[in-house]
């Protein structure tokens, strides 16, 4: 025998994260990926109108409900704006990490009829919301001019690293999420839950400073509190912004991502049994 | 064989389920989470029960090597192990033991038009189901036009597939297929699909990749097609090799087997050797000759019954049984259903030991061998079972129309149909006489 071969042996203990074999599959992730946001512009007729009227109208809402009613502090930066950064963050977290939850169940011939580093097939809907969210960002953009306000040179930056982060953690979560949901079928319906009470959980609507400082220190266990923060601080000049938070949502991430792709490759072994 | 002509070597592989995930595939977690404090309170009563019983193999010990170039046929009855063997080649699915060794450039051709979305245009799904399959997309672009014109969809190739035929979307997806360029190609019985025409483009285009110096394995119930395409072929009894060689020699074997000279077949022991389901168990299948006793041969003069028996293991409100008939090479001759008339909604099962009957008449059948595929199943619902090949026998001629002719008599069939043989005029020639 010659040319490259493969060797199919029983799995025994660790394989490693496969990712010299996923980035083999880099042109595949370009296709599944477009075929989801195909997908998602080919059903919904207002298309990208809803990615942008989804944040702003939830927006108006929390607008009147907890800056009007409640009183709800917003690190001295128009309430709306505040509110915005938040919800823009969070409408990418939760349709990435529903979707990707969902990625393994709904596509099952993917696992059962083909192979190819199935790692790709949950990070098609990360990867793919990234378009949402530059949408999102556009949206962003016209906001501040609105207010007009200027975000500092000198923060705006940290976009960089807060998105980084964020496709870690999101990644992370979600491929963790597609390995259970395919284990575990009654998961899933726990999932649209566990995202409410994490978006309350996360200072979207409200902000970590109003926190006493012993619950701050526990909430940047949360990711999506250094990451919104560092958001805010890059858009909104008036945002105070604790880099220890940020440190904190790397390291979160970072371990998010590792413990969910070793979950997946661990699980993987009997996914075409199970799919 | 040379060591460098070798393109799949398989040693000692072997595939083992748990019973449980096979009829119960996913868990839940409340399910989890009770086996877990049962095995706990388990470990400290000492209680002994074990759960190697539950295991069985779907794949056992299977050893064999296929020369490059080759193209190999696998037959076997459902729940033999030829899909799992496919799965394991393709690293769809781990095997338990052994190991395999063959090239980088495989390609599992399992189903059609992976990855297919229906709102995508026929373009669109070409690229998607190219890439789920291995090809570059460099390489999907400059076979794009080839692909499309081979599926004969040119007009409608930016219409979403949703609106495709059923038939026009399987062409688009072997349209692809057939453009793979791995050096081994894996097919699981996708060829029955589409039209007649179109299935004989796809095995003439197969055919043409296996004899330019690939390697093709392919599972078909389909003995013509296996005969038509393989030289050499395996079969697989219950997860063991059976035998292996040249295809006429094992396909031959294969169907003999299945009667084991006896016209009867019969299903017991562990459940997990039963063909079907929690509602219904397939136990016999039976050919009964002229005089009610089971038997392998059959006079073509003389009616058989064919006796399926299985147990009901719960009420059905919707049941049929049905076999499909063929000859030695796989063409079908005939299906015939016991709910003959229709009348399905009217024949409910009650739980208990069933047996479904049906009588061929005589002078039917031509000589030769013939095998049966039978089927239970709850109509657009389910299948309680499908074993393909369950039996075989062979027509015999002992003195029937065939007699007046010493050679073959051609035909799948030969009734005893009725003619009339009439004189309708006089000529001078028959007034002279």
């Amino acid at each position: 025998m010659d040319g490259e071969l493969i060797v199919i042996e029983p799995p025994r203990g660790w394989r490693g994260l496969g990712l010299r074999e996923l980035a083999g599959a880099r042109e595949l992730l370009g296709f599944l990926m477009w075929r989801e946001i195909r997908v998602r512009y080919a059903h919904t007729t207002l298309g990208v109108l809803w990615t942008v009227l989804q944040p702003l109208a939830t927006m108006a809402l929390f607008t009147v409900v907890f800056a009007r009613l409640g009183g709800v502090a917003s690190d001295g930066v128009p309430y709306p704006l505040f509110a915005l950064v938040g919800l823009v963050t969070w409408t990418y977290v939760s349709s990435a990490i529903s979707g990707a939850a969902d990625s393994l169940i709904a596509n099952p011939t993917l696992v059962t009829r083909v192979y190819f580093p199935r790692l790709v097939i949950p990070l098609a809907p990360v990867g793919a919301g990234l378009l949402d969210l530059a949408v999102a960002g556009v949206l962003l953009v016209f906001a501040l001019a609105w207010y007009g306000i200027m975000p500092s040179l000198a923060r705006v930056w940290l976009i960089i690293p807060a998105t980084a982060l964020l496709v870690v953690a999101t990644a992370g979560l979600g491929i963790l999420l597609s390995a259970i949901n395919l284990r575990f079928r009654d998961a899933r319906y726990t999932i649209p839950f566990a995202l409410q009470l994490w978006f309350f959980a996360s200072p979207i609507a409200w902000s970590t400073a109003s926190l006493p400082d012993r619950w701050r220190s526990l909430f940047a266990i949360n990711p999506l509190s250094g990451i919104i923060e560092a958001y805010r601080a890059a858009l909104l000049p008036a945002a105070p912004l604790d880099p220890s938070h940020l440190a904190g949502a790397a390291v979160v991430s970072v371990l998010l991502l590792v413990g969910g792709v070793s979950y997946f490759r661990r699980a993987e072994r009997s996914f075409a049994d199970i799919a | 064989m040379s060591e460098s002509n070798v393109a799949i070597r398989v040693e000692g592989l072997g595939k083992q389920y748990h019973v449980d995930s096979v009829r119960e595939p996913y868990q839940t977690i409340r399910d989890a989470v009770a086996r877990g404090v049962r095995d706990a309170a388990r470990t400290f009563t000492r209680s002994s029960a074990k759960r190697g019983d539950d295991l069985f193999w779907a794949l056992r010990d299977v050893s064999f090597e296929v020369e490059r170039g080759t193209a190999l046929g696998i037959v076997g009855r459902n729940g033999a192990g030829k899909s799992t063997l496919l799965r394991i080649l393709s690293r769809i699915t781990t095997p338990t033991t052994g190991r395999a060794v063959l090239s980088r450039s495989t390609s599992p051709l399992l189903s059609v038009g992976t990855g297919f979305h229906p709102e995508l245009s026929g373009r669109d799904n070409v690229f998607l189901n190219g890439s789920v399959l291995g090809m570059s997309g460099r390489y999907i672009r400059s076979k794009f036009d080839e692909i499309v014109a081979f599926a004969e969809v040119e007009r409608f190739i930016d219409t979403p597939i949703k609106h495709y035929s059923s038939g026009m979307q399987m062409r688009l997806g072997f349209a692809v297929a057939a453009f793979l360029e791995a050096e081994i190609l894996l097919i699981d019985e996708v060829l029955a699909v589409g039209d007649a025409a179109f299935q004989k483009k796809c095995l003439a285009k197969i055919d043409d990749v296996a004899h330019h110096g690939r390697t093709v394995l392919f599972v078909s119930h389909y003995m013509a097609a296996v005969s038509q395409m393989c030289t050499k072929a395996i079969w697989l009894d219950r997860g063991e090799l059976r035998l292996s060689g040249d295809t006429a020699h094992v396909i031959e074997s294969y169907l003999a087997d299945s009667a084991m000279g006896s016209g009867e077949r019969t299903w017991g022991g562990a459940d997990a050797a039963q063909p079907g389901n929690d509602r219904v168990r397939l136990r016999a299948v039976r050919i009964r000759n002229a005089s009610g006793r089971a038997s392998d041969t059959l006079d073509v003069a003389k009616p058989f019954t064919v006796e399926v028996e299985y147990e009901v293991r719960q009420l059905l409100p919707y049941a049929m049984i049905y076999f499909t008939l063929r000859t030695g090479d796989g063409v079908a001759v005939l299906t015939s259903v016991d709910a003959y008339d229709g009348l399905v909604g009217e024949r409910g099962r009650e739980p208990g030991i069933w047996v479904s009957r049906c009588t061929v008449m005589g002078n039917f059948l031509n000589e030769g061998a013939y095998y049966l595929d039978v089927t239970g199943a709850h109509p657009m619902v389910e299948y309680f079972f499908q074993e393909d090949a369950a039996l075989s026998f062979t027509m015999e001629q002992t003195g029937s129309v065939i007699g007046v002719f010493p050679n073959e008599w051609p035909g799948v069939v030969c009734p005893a149909l009725p003619w009339s043989i009439d004189r309708i005029g006089t000529t001078a020639q028959s007034q002279a006489s």
